[in-house]
């Protein structure tokens, strides 16, 4: 079995040292959009948002144990088709894949 | 550190932001045609976009000791009306030999529309018949991993292209492997909440080498900071790596990239 090679220079206390504390505070922010939804009236609509749905289903993905998370967390987010469509519904982009409702 | 923002848009920029990139060290930087905001009227708004892309935009970067170069294209944000588009693209060929192109971009997806492709398709086309490098713009979110795909396609199925003369940019973690691996250069967008921070751009080189790879601004009229790829190079030695392998990243590899055009002068 091959030695892991580890192409990051910093050691890993380093990268901790480093990061911890902003990435300690984007996940806050995370909690805390998900607090502000549940305090948001939903106004009849009883299913959750698809960008919510794609979101938690990402989150899912940080803790799996597997590597290349961002990698995945993106591809997650991604329209899986691979056709052309008729024609472009608008001009802008959303963050997740509505399942071709637009 | 001297180096090349190879993918900025400064007709949207202030005069103040040419004095800050040039005192962080900016040399040389390359300005896609793009989408304004708003869809233009006529294909006469895009004559006076190209000139003052060849024309103007050179002479306000040279007061900074910038060299300015551009691309000129019709972008695939205005690319779902293909007659007003073929009109666009008409007007293409008088501008390829001003001093400053240095080729077409940047063209590619927005919606991954089939009108989108057709656009795609014509201005692929026109870069091969004028040997002319591409630059590449890939879709937002959601759109960039099928539309990375459905470019590198076309342009495959173009069949005159070769792929070290294309540029594809705004690759992320899910792209970036797929673009290198079918032989295409790999641009980095350094961008707020939609493309890579300078930590993420870190980690892919860190992960897939600095080979064939740059890195850029997109600096534009939207949320977006000038000063992102020398704050790039600041994470990058912050890690450790050394002076050289930030240098090969922002000054060698776009130097080695352009100079595929004649039109580029490398910086001394």
């Amino acid at each position: 079995m091959s030695a892991p090679t580890y192409t990051c220079p910093m050691s890993r206390k380093q990268v901790v040292d480093a990061y911890f504390l902003e990435h300690r505070a984007k996940l806050l922010d995370l909690a805390a959009f998900l607090d502000r939804l549940e305090r948001a009236d939903p106004q009849g609509e009883s299913a959750e948002d698809f960008r919510v749905a794609a979101l938690r289903k990402a989150v899912a993905i940080l803790d799996d144990g597997k590597p290349d998370r961002a990698r995945r967390v993106l591809e997650s987010f991604s329209d899986p088709s691979t056709a052309p469509i008729p024609k472009a519904p608008m001009k802008g982009a959303l963050g997740a894949y509505d399942g071709g409702a637009r | 550190m001297r180096y090349i923002d190879p993918h900025m848009h400064m007709v949207s920029r202030t005069t103040d932001d040419y004095q800050r990139m040039a005192l962080a060290g900016c040399v040389a930087l390359t300005e896609p045609a793009f989408w304004a905001g708003f869809d233009r009227s006529s294909a006469q708004g895009f004559f006076d976009y190209f000139r003052q892309l060849t024309e103007y935009e050179p002479k306000r970067a040279a007061q900074y000791g910038i060299k300015h170069y551009t691309w000129l294209c019709i972008n695939p944000k205005e690319a779902e009306d293909p007659v007003f588009a073929k009109e666009v693209i008409a007007l293409i060929p008088q501008f390829l030999n001003q001093p400053n192109v240095l080729g077409i971009g940047e063209i590619g997806l927005n919606k991954n529309s089939r009108n989108e492709m057709t656009i795609l398709e014509a201005q692929i086309d026109l870069a091969a018949k004028h040997s002319q490098l591409i630059l590449v713009h890939t879709p937002h979110l959601e759109d960039k991993l099928k539309g990375t795909r459905l470019i590198m396609d076309a342009i495959a199925a173009h069949g005159r292209i070769e792929p070290g003369r294309v540029l594809i940019d705004h690759v992320e973690e899910h792209t970036v492997k797929p673009v290198l691996d079918r032989g295409y250069w790999a641009g980095m967008t350094l961008y707020p909440d939609t493309k890579c921070t300078p930590q993420r751009a870190a980690d892919i080189f860190e992960t897939y080498g600095n080979e064939r790879m740059w890195i850029n601004s997109a600096g534009d009229w939207g949320s977006s900071d000038p000063l992102a790829v020398p704050k790039c190079h600041q994470e990058l030695l912050r890690r450790g790596h050394p002076a050289a392998f930030v240098e090969q990243v922002s000054f060698g590899n776009p130097v080695k990239f352009l100079s595929q055009s004649p039109r580029f002068k490398p910086p001394a």
